[in-house]
């Protein structure tokens, strides 16, 4: 059986540029409106104020996120043309030829990782650009993180020396679909479902 | 270019994006601010016009090597993927390593965006005309020849230079293609071989630091690299924002993140915001009210002179005005920094913590902290950012940054620094421009006051230099790659009136690629190549310990009718007899070989020309490892003396004691030459926005990710990853009614912008920031509707430098 792969994210790096989301849109030609990879920014904390001084204890982080390539992916279950499909790699594809666009998939993604693509009436998502992949490239986003905060790579593998957690808030309780994915938290990394901060940036996502 | 590219954005339906399932969103989406030209009457820009490819039904395909040439003090090679003769893919740096030595140059997001700012609906594509008859700025255009357009320009400069003097033209401020080397400095080459013109000193980047530092250290000097910070026992970064400000993963920030990374150095930020770095490397962060480091600076010093946690040896071996002991000849006693920070000197005040606190908004147990720690710390580096200096009177609050790593005996040792922002080597590449022949300059920030009043102009009224005063004021600019003719000089909306008259400035010639605010107010309008459309040499800027050169290839050809800047001034040169002084009988690319070859004979190893369009990158290690500022000096200062009039750091500078009772000035608060780098209060600064009702928060403008400065401001990618928004406290939010991505206006007497609010702890309350950059946009209303920092901020510039104080602001915040 093939390696399954999945994403590595070094949140301690993550400096909220998107260049990883522009990479990407530069390298599948996306319009406005498409980001395959978006960039979340949490944020919380409260403020002392005493007099004229003030004291913060306030925190912020970015997460990266792009497809998850899941263990359990729920758009490939829910999708009603059968459009959507897992390869032996783990990557999950879209078959344009099935696609209609109803984007069920895109609304019960719990990252909301498919797209529409208006033009053309169908979904779009990631493949971790399979095509670089077969030249031996990292993907466009991994390679082009200026922090180096991106990997990829056999999840197995990710796992063994990252570790396991994929359970930072803002993202969705990883239990839902079993994300291939693996972060190295922020220093303020909040778990998921606290509920201590809010999404800063909603109209970006 | 491809049909993909055109695409237009999805409009129908509405996102069936799930985030709500994401915990924490507060509300729903927020459209775009459009900061998109809506001058329909420029023929040929707009969306309507999007471009489309020059080459049709070539098979080239091909990936050569360029390199991003903005001004954010970065330098990020690209690789640029061609086919059938239209950019489809812009790379970066595929060279280079994963660390601090040599690292890969990983371009930014804003470079990752460089196909859509060269395919963008903004480009301009002929020279235009302003219609005769019409207003400066209304926006009505004629379509010219370049032979008519350069025509023009001749016959002004000829009739502007022979009735008023090179002195009356003026090659405007402008960073746009600061990276360039033939491309940057074409224009100012031309100027020069016909006469010159009047000078400018400064930069709209750090002009106080630029001019101050010199009265204490001879000279400017950066700080030691960054990369020397796995030296120290303590990093501060003070007002200094390298992972936001120098984003290239081969830059400051990439040597930020990994020296950190790898040393886990206790590292403090000072910063009115949780920057990015604050975010990504503070253990502690210090919110600090802006405008007040001196006044913090003062506390440490009480502290760490009434604890004695000062190095008295290096003091006295070093610095001038320290103590009374050492003081110039003939200076009143009570005049030392010690009197000065104990309350000894004339204005009788201790600059203990607890007289700090209530102006920089720092308890005095955090004052204190931070005074133990720098004075304990062996060694500390203390970088200062050029935020600080960028008010009303940051020539002494740099001047006073500068102050702890000398009280500490830092200054010129590994780990230590000299408190000026962090330092790089250079290098040494050969250069296409020439000297300007014209000595007389003024301070870059006051042009507008040279062609409202330019002849009332002096020395000490109005730091004019080379002269007593001008003769004459400025008639005639150009203006090259830059948006400082509006959007990034102060106050846009006296700006565009003083523009309008054009019996003032009698000429404007703007050289751009896009139809930017500035661009709006030309005389004469020529569409400028994007560098992928030209070659160019190119060389690393603040990278820390590597230097590096790129070679800049060309992908493309010129779209529509665009034309490099050395194409279009050899043919101006040639309609003003000067051609073959400009040219020397050399194309563009033969000035490259010609440049190439100048440097390889200072750079032992250096590719040649060929081996440079295969690899792209020639880098060169520091040889000493890491950089440290003024080691020399430390190591021997009586062979070794700095370039002050006593060969050592002057604290107490005899020059500026002079100069204060020399120079004249109005009576606006904070408008005063101090010899010691005193705090001073200012005019709309940190202490009068308590008391005043009607503005009472500060507005600062912080450098944005998704611009350098103005540039790729109009590029839809980068306006969707990071759209223009006011950062705001919560607390000042809930004051005013405003929730998160409510639109809003922030206004004083000079203006008023409308955009997003960013509702966040992330900002001290008082104080507000608008990323600095924005195009500014006015409607029918005057209102704003690109949220330019600079419809906020004023002419009035600093008093030594006269340089531009735009982060000394008051104003108020309203629902729109």
């Amino acid at each position: 059986m093939a390696e399954k792969l999945g994403f590595y994210f070094d949140q301690t790096l993550c400096t909220g540029c998107k260049a990883c989301s522009v990479a990407c849109k530069d390298k599948h030609d996306h319009a406005v409106g498409i980001s395959w990879r978006r960039v979340a920014e949490y944020a919380g904390g409260t403020w002392q104020q005493d007099g004229d001084t003030v004291v913060p204890n306030v925190f912020s982080y970015y997460t990266s996120i792009a497809c998850n390539h899941c263990e359990d992916p729920i758009c490939v279950r829910v999708c009603p043309t059968t459009a959507m499909s897992q390869g032996e790699d783990g990557i999950v594809t879209i078959d344009q030829t099935k696609c209609v666009g109803c984007r069920y998939c895109e609304w019960a993604c719990p990252y909301s990782a498919p797209q529409l693509n208006a033009a053309t009436g169908h979904m779009t998502k990631c493949d971790m650009c399979a095509d670089y992949r077969a030249e031996g490239q990292d993907p466009a986003c991994v390679a082009a993180c200026p922090s180096r905060a991106l990997g990829w790579g056999p999840i197995d593998e990710l796992r063994a020396k990252h570790g396991t957690l994929a359970a930072v808030e803002p993202l969705p309780d990883p239990a839902i679909t079993r994300p291939r994915l693996v972060i190295t938290p922020h220093r303020d990394a909040q778990p998921t479902g606290s509920g201590t901060g809010f999404v800063a940036n909603p109209g970006e996502l | 270019m491809t049909a993909a590219t055109t695409e237009k954005p999805p409009t129908s339906g509405i996102p069936r994006r799930s985030f709500l399932k994401w915990s924490g969103i507060a509300g729903g989406g927020v459209a775009l601010v459009g900061t998109g030209a809506a001058f329909g009457l420029l023929p040929g820009v707009g969306p309507a016009n999007a471009v489309t490819s020059t080459v049709a039904g070539s098979t080239d395909e091909k990936t050569v090597w360029n390199a991003c040439l903005v001004n954010c003090g970065s330098r990020c090679a690209l690789r640029l993927h061609v086919k059938d003769g239209s950019l489809v893919r812009v790379d970066t740096d595929t060279t280079g390593s994963q660390d601090l030595d040599g690292p890969q140059l990983r371009a930014c997001v804003r470079g990752r965006s460089f196909r859509r700012r060269v395919y963008n609906p903004d480009r301009l594509k002929t020279p235009m005309r302003r219609k005769p008859g019409t207003k400066r700025g209304a926006g009505e255009w004629e379509q010219i020849s370049w032979d008519e357009a350069l025509g023009t320009i001749a016959s002004e400069l000829k009739r502007v230079i022979a009735d008023y003097g090179n002195e009356a033209v003026y090659y405007q401020y402008g960073s746009g293609v600061t990276g360039g080397n033939i491309t940057n400095t074409a224009w100012t080459r031309l100027l020069s071989t016909l006469g010159g013109y009047l000078g400018m000193y400064g930069s709209y980047s750090t002009s106080q630091i630029s001019f101050a530092m010199p009265f204490m250290y001879g000279e400017r000097i950066e700080s030691n690299s960054i990369g020397d910070t796995v030296h120290s026992k303590l990093v501060v970064y003070w007002g200094d924002n390298p992972v936001e400000t120098r984003m290239s993963g081969g830059g400051n920030m990439w040597n930020a993140q990994k020296s950190n990374k790898d040393f886990k150095t206790r590292t403090i930020v000072i910063d009115p915001r949780y920057s990015e770095t604050a975010l990504d490397l503070a253990d502690q962060w210090i919110p600090i009210r802006p405008g007040t480091d001196a006044a913090l600076v003062a506390a440490i010093a009480h502290v760490l002179i009434s604890e004695d946690m000062v190095d008295q040896q290096f003091l006295d071996t070093y610095c001038v005005g320290y103590d009374e002991e050492h003081l110039p000849a003939g200076i009143p006693a009570g005049s030392s920094y010690k009197s000065y920070i104990l309350g000894t000197g004339p204005d009788g005040v201790a600059k203990a913590p607890d007289w700090a606190s209530p102006i920089t908004g720092i308890p005095v147990d955090v004052i204190l902290g931070l005074a133990h720690e720098i004075g304990t710390a062996k060694p500390c580096a203390i970088m200062q950012g050029w935020g600080l200096q960028r008010q009303a009177n940051g020539e002494n609050n740099c001047r006073a940054v500068m102050m702890l790593p000398i009280l500490t005996g830092n200054v010129g040792i590994h780990g230590g620094g000299n408190g000026s922002r962090e330092g790089t080597i250079r290098f040494p590449l050969a250069r296409f421009s020439i000297d300007n022949p014209i000595k007389t300059k003024i301070s870059c920030f006051m042009w507008t006051d040279a062609i409202a009043r330019g002849a009332e102009m002096t020395d000490i009224a109005d730091g004019v230099q080379g002269k007593k005063k001008l003769d004459v004021p400025i008639k005639l600019i150009i203006n090259v790659a830059g948006n400082t003719l509006v959007n990034q000089h102060s106050d846009a909306n006296r700006t565009t009136k003083l523009l309008e008259d054009d019996s003032l400035c009698e000429l404007i010639v703007v050289v751009d690629n896009h139809l930017t605010a500035s661009a709006r107010y030309a005389d004469i309008l020529l569409p400028g190549t994007t560098n992928a459309e030209e070659v160019d040499f190119i060389a690393s800027e603040y990278s820390g310990d590597t230097a590096y050169a790129i070679i800049a290839d060309q992908a493309i050809a010129p779209l529509f009718e665009a034309r490099s800047h050395y194409d279009m001034c050899a043919a101006l040169a040639a309609k003003m007899g000067v051609e073959e002084k400009f040219t020397e009988g050399r194309t563009q690319e033969e000035w490259r070989s010609e440049l190439i070859r100048k440097t390889s004979a200072s750079v032992p190893g250096i590719y040649t020309e060929e081996e440079f369009h295969d690899k792209g990158v020639f880098r060169v290690s520091n040889p000493d490892g890491t950089f440290v500022a003024s080691k020399a000096f430390r190591d021997d200062p009586v062979k070794n003396p700095l370039k002050t009039p006593s060969g050592k750091i002057e604290i107490f500078s005899e020059r500026l004691w002079k100069m204060a009772a020399t120079w004249t000035f109005g009576d606006t608060k904070g408008d005063v030459i101090t010899a010691l780098p005193e705090y001073v209060a200012t005019w709309e600064g940190a202490e009068e926005a308590k008391t005043n009702d009607k503005y009472p928060l500060q507005v600062i403008g912080h450098h944005f990710k998704g611009r350098t400065h103005s540039s790729y401001g109009s590029v839809d990618w980068l306006q969707e990853a990071h759209p223009q928004v006011v950062w705001m406290n919560t607390k000042d939010a809930e004051d005013r009614g405003i929730v998160n991505d409510d639109v809003v206006h922030v206004f004083n007497d000079r203006g008023r912008i409308e955009l997003p609010a960013r509702v966040t702890p992330r900002i001290m309350p008082g104080v507000l920031s608008v990323p600095q950059g924005a195009w500014y946009s006015p409607d029918a209303k005057g209102v704003d509707t690109g949220g330019c920092i600079n419809t906020l901020t004023t002419w009035h510039p600093s008093p030594l430098s006269k340089g531009n104080p735009q982060h000394t602001n008051l104003v108020q915040i309203e629902k729109a």
